[in-house]
């Protein structure tokens, strides 16, 4: 076990220390790569917070909505019992590989109408939401109000 | 240096038929989304490609090349390069000709680079030429450079034009107050005068066009479709939603006119009284006028402003401008069409640019960041969808 401070808490002083004394002592390009490489931390530091809840929470969202789709097929289907991997990777690499499926599903007009597509837009935003909520937090605000 | 290699992927290029909206250029259709996306990046500007000329150099062989286009001594003075993207150079400078007392102030454009025979410069030059004598108000130009040996790349001289571009001043700052005013009206009536120039008189025959045997919208939206395709790293549910939106919204086709492209506020050049010059015209294509309109209104470039028409007005007001000034009636279910379209233009550019990023072309913080702000532009599209 590393000693503290602890990832999130070096990466905040790394961003202060970006804001705080490099930021003023450059201009024009520069001044403003500075503010993005801030922001990009805050960027970072935030995905470390709850990058893997939510990559959990939009597989939990994406199996559902397979079981819908499946449903309506009149496919087999077997979700009460899943939990969404625990390694990182693989989870990432099994949330590519169901958006892959929901896209094709989109692109071959099954979420057209009717309640499936009620429920892909549900999905839908609830995670363009969250992806916000990692990416520009201030924007996600501006456009709630 | 920042510009941009073309990554654009072989099988992304001309397939059985030539892409729509490549006007045989010799660039991809990726490029030229890239140059677009080059132009709305106000940071990036003031960038020169590897093997730029010394202003000292470029000032001695304008004041030759001038001086053998006005059969008279010229000076030059004053040259500076100016923000201008990265797939072009923009230089400010004064030239006393022979015979005039006042220096004249000009702008070289000046292609980045040795190019083909078929430049962008000249095209721009050309459209230009005639958004001016349509009553556009544009830069006047002056000398298309012909000879690449000039200057080392093919280039034109214009007027120059005073005035702002950073529409985040034109949003808050106190000197632009009554700018945001009437600034949509004046859009409206501008867009209508563009739509309304005859490209087939003005020789403008170079202007890409929609497919054969398919619309304007359909043409537009397959480009960036294939782009989206060859590009996008991973998986994209709501691009693929908002893709299947359009194709299944197509407006039906209507009148074809000559299409700016780039229609924003970061395109349009202001002072207090409002707009004085619209510019960057590299992205002009012949296609739906409704385009041009939905694409003022993405939120992209509202920069935080509370309206729909770059932050400054309402689309009614835009729309009754448009049609005050000729521009015929506006749909505006089809301008809605228009805006979702934009909208997912602009994440494809996105995707794009961290593409460029992931390739390993450019080792440029702002292109990596560029590929989270596509959240923003999917977070829109999906308050656009119904």
């Amino acid at each position: 076990m590393q000693d503290r401070p602890t990832t999130l808490e070096l990466l905040a002083a790394v961003r202060d220390f970006v804001i705080r004394d490099v930021v003023p002592t450059l201009d024009g390009r520069r001044q403003f790569h500075a503010r993005v490489a801030a922001n990009v931390l805050a960027i970072v530091e935030r995905e470390l917070r709850d990058g893997d809840a939510q990559l959990r929470e939009e597989w939990t969202r994406l199996r559902t909505l397979g079981a819908v789709a499946a449903d309506r097929d009149g496919g087999p289907h077997d979700v009460d019992d899943d939990v969404p991997p625990a390694d990182p990777a693989t989870l990432r690499a099994a949330v590519v590989a169901l958006n892959a499926d929901l896209a094709a599903r989109i692109r071959a007009g099954d979420a057209d109408h009717g309640s499936f597509r009620a429920a892909v837009l549900h999905h839908l935003r609830a995670t363009t939401d969250d992806k916000l909520r990692i990416a520009n937090p201030g924007y996600l605000a501006e456009a709630s109000r | 240096m920042t510009r941009a290699p073309d990554v654009l992927p072989q099988h992304l290029g001309p397939r059985n038929e030539r892409p729509a909206v490549d006007s045989g250029r010799g660039r991809g259709p990726l490029e030229r989304a890239r140059r677009s996306v080059q132009s709305f990046l106000d940071y990036s500007r003031g960038d020169s490609y590897a093997g730029a000329v010394t202003a000292a150099e470029l000032s001695e062989r304008l004041a030759s090349y001038l001086t053998r286009a006005t059969g008279g001594a010229v000076a030059i003075a004053g040259l500076r390069q100016l923000p201008g993207g990265a797939s072009r150079e923009t230089w400010a400078f004064e030239a006393t000709l022979a015979g005039e007392p006042q220096p004249r102030r000009l702008v070289l454009r000046r292609d980045p680079g040795p190019t083909s025979v078929d430049s962008d410069r000249a095209h721009e030059f050309q459209i230009l030429r005639a958004a001016r004598a349509a009553g556009v108000p544009v830069p006047e130009v002056y000398w298309l450079g012909d000879d690449p040996e000039a200057l080392g790349a093919r280039f034109f001289i214009m007027e120059y034009v005073a005035g702002e571009t950073l529409a985040r001043r034109l949003l808050r700052d106190a000197e632009y107050q009554h700018a945001r005013g009437v600034m949509t009206a004046q859009l409206g009536a501008i867009l209508a005068r563009i739509h309304a120039l005859d490209t087939t008189v003005q020789g403008l025959d170079f202007l890409a066009a929609p497919r054969t045997g398919r619309g304007a919208a359909q043409t537009e939206v397959e480009r960036y479709e294939q782009l989206y395709r060859g590009l996008a790293p991973e998986p994209h549910p709501v691009i693929e939603l908002a893709l299947r939106w359009l194709e299944t919204h197509l407006p039906a086709p209507g009148r074809e006119t000559l299409v700016h492209g780039d229609f924003r506020i970061g395109n349009v050049l202001f002072d207090a009284d409002g707009v004085h010059a619209i510019l960057d015209w590299e992205l002009a294509h012949r296609g739906d006028p409704l385009e041009d309109l939905g694409w003022m209104c993405v939120k992209a470039w509202r920069f935080g402003g509370p309206l729909p028409v770059g932050g400054v007005g309402e689309r009614d007001e835009l729309f009754a401008a448009y049609e005050q000034a000729g521009g015929g009636a506006v749909d505006p279910a089809a301008v809605h069409f228009w805006e979702l379209f934009g909208n997912m233009k602009w994440a494809v550019i996105c995707i794009a640019q961290a593409r460029t990023f992931l390739d390993g072309g450019v080792a440029s913080l702002e292109l990596a960041s560029l590929g989270r702000r596509t959240a923003e532009v999917e977070h829109e599209l999906m308050r656009l969808i119904d």
